[in-house]
Parts: C-alpha cells; structure tokens; sequence
C-alpha cells in the first residue's frame, strides 16, 4: 500500500456510523508493551532498536491479523509522509520526531496500528467510529493476544505490564474518546464542564494528544490512572462520564435553537459561505469553520452536504494530507489556495469536469 | 428574569451540580456569567512526573539520604535513579525491582495503588533473571567492543545467540 492511496481514503472511524456520532467522534485505545528481553526504547541502542524492529516485524508477519497491514519504517520516510500519518491519528507525533530506528504497522481500513520504539516497545492502537469502547476493547484485547502468543511481554506480579514512564504502567491501557462540543464552546459552558470533571479522574486534551490545541472544539476525554484498576474498571469511568458530556452539549445545542435559531442558523451558514467560497484559507480557520458546519449539519440547518464529507474534511485539509492529495510539495500560501478550491469542490455541487 | 449581579437581562442559567448542598441554579447575564465561569478556572499545579517526584522526596529525605539515592544503580541497564528522576522514564525491565521502594511510593502519588489489578499474559512469563541476563549480556558486549576487547565481544555475542535460539525453540 502506498501513502497516496491513503491520502484519499477515510478510515472506518470517520464514517460517523458508530453511536452517538453526532457529537462523539471517535473511541481510541491504545495498549503499551515492552519485550522482556530487551531494555526501553530510550536506553537501548541503536543496533538494539534495528533487532527490536526486525524481530517484531518478523513475528507479526506469521499473525493472521496482521497479514494485510501495511509496514512503514518510520526513519525512511520524508518529513511530509510522517505529518500525513501524524494527521491520520495513525502515528504520534513523538514518534515522527524521536530517532533510530523504528516502524508504523497499519491496518489498511485504518481500524488499528501499531507503533514499534516509541516510547515503549509497542503501542497498539484500535480506533472505532462513535462512543463504542466494548467493541474498541474487544479488538484491541484480541490483537494484544495475538502478540502476546508470539512475544515474551516484560510483566511484573505486582505492578503489571511494565512500561518506560511510571504513568502508564500495570494495564498500560489508555481509553480516549473524542468528543465535538461546539455549543458548549459558543454558550461559553465548557470550562465549567471539565473543571467538574478533574475531579473523577479523566483527564481533557485537544485534537492531537498531550498539549495540544482544542481545536475545531475538539476534546478528548481518557482515564488518568492505569494501575490499581482493571481494564474494565478504568473504561468503566470514561463510559459513565462521556454520556454526561454528550448530554450536556445536546442540551446547550437545544438552548441554542430554542434561545436564538436565527442567530445560530446565520453563524452556520456564514461559516458554510466562506469554506465555499474563499479563495485561500489556512487550516486552522478550516477547522474553526468547519467545526460549525458541522453542527449545522447535525441539527438539520444546513442540509446541501452530509456528515460524512465534513468529518473527511477535517482530517483531509490539514497541511500534510493537502499535499499529499495534490501529489506535490506546497508552500504554505500554496496551500492556502489548494485548500480554499478543495473545499469549494467538496462542498458544492459537483460538476462533471471537477475532481472528486 | 434580571440577572443577579446588575440589571441586565438574565441569558445564562447555571446549575452548579457540584455544591455539597445539592443542585443550585444562578442566573446571569452575559458578562456576568463570563466572570462567574472563569472563577477558579486556573488549571492545577502540573501533575508532572517530576514534580510529584520532588515532592515527594523532599517530604521524606535528608539531602544525604538523596545523594545516595541518586547513585543507585540498575545493574542490568545502567541507569542511575538520579538519571530516572532527570528524564521520567525508565531503563529496562529490571528497574521496577532495583527502584522498587522509591517507584512504589511514586506509584502511589500518581495511580493511589502499587498492585496490578486486570489482565495478564496468558502464557508462561519468562523468569526474570533469563530476561535480565540478555539485557546485561547485550550490553557488556557493547562495553568491550568500546574497549576493543574483541575476543571478549566474540565470546558475549556466542552466548546471547545461545540464548536467542533458546526463546525461539521455546517459542
């Protein structure tokens, strides 16, 4: 498989068909493991990481599971092909930019990968569309299996699966759900809602992990704490908080209609114009807008496009996947403009000669 | 209905869920509501790794006793606990047994528990000390061959592939 084929495509957990996928995006688990026999990926040696890489790649090869993914070594790939894969959600950005040698193991429907030498020896991943943690963790549990059957795990009696950082050690399981909460960013709600949320610990980060943005009033939610507690016990506290969030933004959306449609329906129309229309537009004002269409098109007040084409969007228009989609290199005014006619020809009506 | 604080129309109606005295409902206006909501909103301390560290060993240690905390050393990768605290991560495997009491404490700090609860390997875990033996005999290799000693690297190398095809006939 080749990145350009990817470029166009849209992973299983876009579609938006999972529950709840109005306002949740996505469930994501990842689990973090370490071979027993060899030390962590910051300590070991370069020569120790090319084994860990080849060995791995050589035992995941024999798993029936894995026979369609697709392998990246991660040091062979160029500065642009790592940011696509970043935006992707299909590898960290931490492992883009660490050295020595390591690899990206994808499922070609994008439904789980694998990290080799991030921070741990092996960071599984399974995303699912929607709020759907049982069917997250029933994939991610039979792929970690799978491994297992052919890796000697380091695991301790007392403290669980052993892992670089202390923080993730025991279940070395973290649960993030992501959450699209526009009307409680616009009734100014949301601060209230996660500050009353430090207490039952989850922790909220933005789009793309640990300090980033909240962009696009995107947010994810994800267990804190991943020892004393068993798999399920930790999903447990995501599963009973999620709701409440989701609740919540129903509610301030319905406010928002019943207080000032008019209002709203104007500032999601605006907003629809101007992806339409504009003749270059930077990523983070696509994100800005596209985050309102998109709760017009949840609420029946902009009805030309449907969900899927704007969750596309989202992760279509970002720097990486722009230039991807257009073959070439682009400066960032070139950029601009690409993304301006990529939107326009996404969002309005097509005509026969235009690009899909 | 007026909002509390001046005389504005009232548009937000906040219900407060987490008062100990049950649900309790303020009405605001738009500024108003503003100044409410950013009440105490400041994020908390940063729950770093190193910062939970400092914290706790300066509640229970001497500046002596830290010292020689500091030194201790795994002995199959070669980490120092001060190096741990520097970076917040790990060496090998066999660091939760060298550091075990100081991690434990941090354990504690960060998750409210020292004990696994929750899956495990289905199958046969290696003994530790065959896991170790590799970690250490790796590294030694590369020791001698930073001395030059290449006999010596030869001799090492011969036995970890003992090993090697060990686990892999196992497997």
């Amino acid at each position: 498989m080749k990145l350009e084929e990817l470029a166009g495509k849209c992973g299983q957990w876009l579609k938006g068909s999972g529950p709840e996928s109005d306002i949740v995006i996505s469930t994501r688990i990842r689990l973090a493991r370490n071979l027993a026999d060899f030390p962590f990926v910051r300590r070991a040696s370069d020569d120790e990481k090319v084994q860990i890489v080849k060995m791995l790649r050589g035992r995941i090869a024999k798993l029936p599971q894995w026979e369609q993914t697709a392998f990246w070594d991660v040091e062979e790939l160029e500065e642009l092909d790592r940011q696509f894969l970043v935006e992707r959600q299909l590898m960290s950005r931490e492992l883009a930019d660490s050295d020595g040698d390591r690899a990206v193991v994808i499922d070609p429907q994008e439904r789980f990968s694998l990290m080799i030498n991030e921070e741990d020896h092996l960071r599984i991943q399974v995303i699912c569309s929607g709020l759907d943690l049982e069917s997250a963790w029933e994939q991610i549990n039979a792929l970690d299996d799978a491994l297992e059957s052919k890796l000697s795990y380091a695991f301790h009696e007392q403290f669980g699966y052993l892992t670089a950082c202390p923080t993730n050690v025991g279940t070395g399981l973290r649960v993030s759900v992501m959450l699209h909460l526009p009307a409680l960013v616009i009734t100014r709600e949301i601060e209230k809602v996660f500050r009353s949320l430090q207490k039952i610990n989850v922790a909220v980060r933005g789009l793309y992990g640990e300090g980033s943005q909240f962009m696009g009033d995107f947010y994810q939610i994800s267990n804190q704490v991943t020892l004393g507690r068993s798999e399920q016990e930790l999903m447990d506290t995501v599963r009973e908080v999620v709701p409440r969030i989701v609740e919540y933004e129903r509610r301030a959306r319905f406010f928002l209609l019943k207080e000032s449609e008019q209002d709203l329906h104007d500032e999601v129309s605006r907003a629809f114009g101007i992806l339409c229309t504009a003749k270059k537009i930077s990523s983070e004002e696509t994100l800005h807008y596209l985050s309102k269409v998109r709760m017009g098109v949840n609420l029946g007040l902009i009805r030309s496009v449907d969900i899927l084409t704007i969750n596309k969007l989202f992760v279509h228009t970002q720097p990486a996947h722009i230039q991807k989609l257009r073959g070439k290199h682009l400066s960032v005014a070139d950029r601009n403009i690409e993304r301006a006619s990529y939107l326009q020809s996404h969002l309005t009506p097509k005509r026969d000669s235009e690009e899909g | 209905m007026k909002c509390q604080h001046c005389e504005r129309p009232a548009t937000f109606h906040i219900t407060e869920l987490t008062e100990p005295t049950g649900p309790h409902i303020v009405h605001l206006c738009e500024e108003h509501a503003r100044i409410y909501l950013s009440q105490g909103s400041e994020p908390p301390a940063p729950n770093t790794l190193a910062g939970i560290l400092a914290k706790q060993l300066q509640l229970d240690q001497t500046a002596e006793q830290l010292a020689k905390q500091d030194k201790k050393t795994c002995p199959v990768c070669g980490i120092t606990f001060a190096e741990f605290r520097k970076v917040g991560r790990l060496g090998c495997a066999y660091d939760y047994e060298c550091f075990k009491e100081e991690l434990e404490q941090l354990l504690v700090n960060v998750h409210g528990s020292r004990h696994h609860q929750g899956k495990r390997p289905s199958r046969h875990v290696a003994p530790p000390d065959r896991q170790q033996e590799l970690i250490q005999l790796r590294r030694q290799m590369q020791e001698a061959i930073s001395r030059e000693e290449y006999e010596r690297a030869g001799e090492i190398r011969d036995r970890i592939r003992q090993l090697e095809e060990d686990q892999e006939q196992a497997d």
